[in-house]
């Protein structure tokens, strides 16, 4: 039987200190160290409607590429002549989509994803639809606001 | 000059480290020409610390200055295109290099015991290596590698869980931004070199320890014909065989850089669409290939998740294998076919990603 006044006894005492002592000091390291490399939350106020420019020069079957916020978004004039505007980031790995005239659809160059006139993924890798912005002209100018709900 | 060494070897005692290196043999057989490919990996490392501490004294390392600071290298600075393009053109050597050691030491069995640790070490190193290339490609700040990184980021959104703070991590926030510019930079310059500066140490002490595996198909055949395994003496005979393929790296390397001089393209646009014909450096086009073939869901689980564990599962083999690897011949014979699987795939889904063209 061991007993803490043994030598035997009071080395294990000093051997658990010793790894209470060491793991405080990696713990008291590693902490700060992973919390300072994780990015603090930088709230930003969502935006809600940005301008798009002139109607009438977006010619039909064209696109103009827009910043919404801090992310991409494409207003599409269809070959028919209506308005129609999402967001441009693809769901599939985030790149940036653009409009191709000859399939008259949008079309991401990453990964080769196509989505319809209506935003809806319909070839290629993309899990989801595009986000559509609602579309409003006034005085020749473009409105884009996010849909509510 | 004998004082001076004297004087020296009575403070540092490397006169026994001369000595063993001057008894040191390599063995010299029919495959011996593979135990080069490490040592030229190891010259383009030296190379890419030599012109990145010369690149650094021109770059900024912030999204509106960037670019700027690459072009002035490149078309101001005496030489910076030269020293850019080598920097550009070394690190894809390099890969290259590392990429035929691994291959021909797990062709050759030389992972196996006690060299465990030693292809630990190396398998590490080449994923170094390959996050060197991924911090590196952003630094330019341009079209290309902005959306190679949008899109080399985002892939680990797919893992459960973590998967947001994993792209937060990498990318210093939400969105690839110049937060993610100085991140990357800090990591190219500072966090990687120095990891890879100890496992390059420990690679090569261990590759010293334990000396050039002599392949089992050798070692059967020196059983009868001892003349199929000779002892080379590793001064003068390997080191200048060394020097030779180093100067033949060297020949290629400025050939290279200074008849393709590497391209800068175009600024970065956050906002404008990724350009056609996008695709990442060569040795990430397997894995950009493959995740174009992977369906959005699969069985009801997300496609790209999949595709992750399933490149996660082939790494941690990877670097597993002389702990998953049999030690009889029938288990070698399973780890070459296995190997020659994995590069034919690799291979087939690089050409199909070279040979594509948009719709």
């Amino acid at each position: 039987m061991h007993s803490h006044n043994t030598p035997s006894g009071r080395r294990s005492v000093l051997n658990w200190l010793l790894g209470l002592w060491g793991g405080g000091v990696c713990g008291a390291v590693l902490y700060p160290v992973a919390r300072y490399l994780a990015p603090p939350e930088i709230p930003e106020a969502a935006t809600q409607s940005v301008m798009a420019g002139s109607a009438e020069s977006l010619a039909p079957n064209s696109a103009r590429a827009v910043a919404f916020g801090s992310r991409p978004a494409i207003v599409i004039r269809t070959a028919a002549g209506d308005l129609r505007a999402f967001s441009a980031t693809c769901t599939h790995l985030d790149c940036t989509v653009q409009y191709r005239p000859d399939l008259q659809r949008l079309w991401c160059a990453c990964h080769n994803g196509q989505y319809d006139l209506n935003g809806r993924n319909v070839a290629g890798p993309p899990p989801r639809p595009l986000e559509a912005f609602d579309v409003n002209v006034k005085d020749d100018q473009i409105a884009l606001s996010r849909r509510s709900g | 000059m004998r004082g001076v060494r004297a004087w020296l070897d009575e403070r540092l005692a490397f006169s026994d480290v001369i000595d063993a290196l001057r008894h040191k043999t390599v063995p010299h057989h029919r495959y011996s020409v593979w135990y080069y490919f490490g040592g030229m990996t190891l010259f383009l490392f030296g190379i890419q610390v030599g012109t990145g501490a010369l690149l650094l004294l021109y770059y900024r390392p912030s999204a509106a200055e960037a670019y700027e600071s690459v072009q002035f290298i490149v078309t101001r600075v005496p030489f910076g295109w030269l020293v850019r393009s080598i920097h550009a053109w070394s690190a894809n050597l390099m890969v290259a290099c590392a990429v035929a050691h691994l291959f021909s030491v797990l062709f050759l069995h030389a992972y196996r015991r006690p060299r465990e640790l030693t292809w630990f070490s190396g398998v590490l190193l080449l994923l170094l290596t390959l996050a060197f290339g991924f911090t590196g490609y952003l630094l330019p700040w341009n079209e290309v590698s902005f959306f190679a990184t949008r899109v080399g980021t985002d892939i680990a959104a797919a893992v459960p869980l973590m998967g947001r703070g994993i792209v937060r991590f990498m990318r210093g926030g939400d969105e690839v931004t110049g937060a993610t510019l100085t991140r990357l930079f800090g990591f190219h310059v500072a966090v990687l070199p120095a990891i890879a500066s100890g496992l390059v140490a420990l690679h090569l002490l261990l590759v010293q320890r334990h000396g050039m595996s002599v392949p089992p198909s050798i070692e059967r055949q020196a059983v009868h014909d001892p003349a199929a395994v000779r002892a080379m003496p590793f001064i003068p005979h390997f080191l200048l065989r060394d020097l030779f393929a180093w100067t033949i790296v060297l020949a290629v390397l400025a050939a290279l850089s200074t008849f393709y001089p590497w391209e800068l393209g175009t600024k970065a646009d956050p906002f404008a669409p990724a350009p056609a014909g996008i695709r990442p450096e060569w040795y990430f086009l397997w894995a950009f290939e493959s995740l174009k073939h992977v369906p959005p869901t699969i069985a009801g689980i997300n496609g790209e998740l999949i595709a992750v564990a399933v490149m996660g599962a082939g790494a941690l083999a990877a670097l597993l294998l002389p702990l998953l690897a049999g030690h009889t011949a029938r288990a070698r014979r399973a780890v070459v076919w296995v190997g020659a699987v994995a590069l034919l795939f690799m291979a087939l889904m690089t050409g199909l990603a070279l040979s594509a063209a948009a719709p």
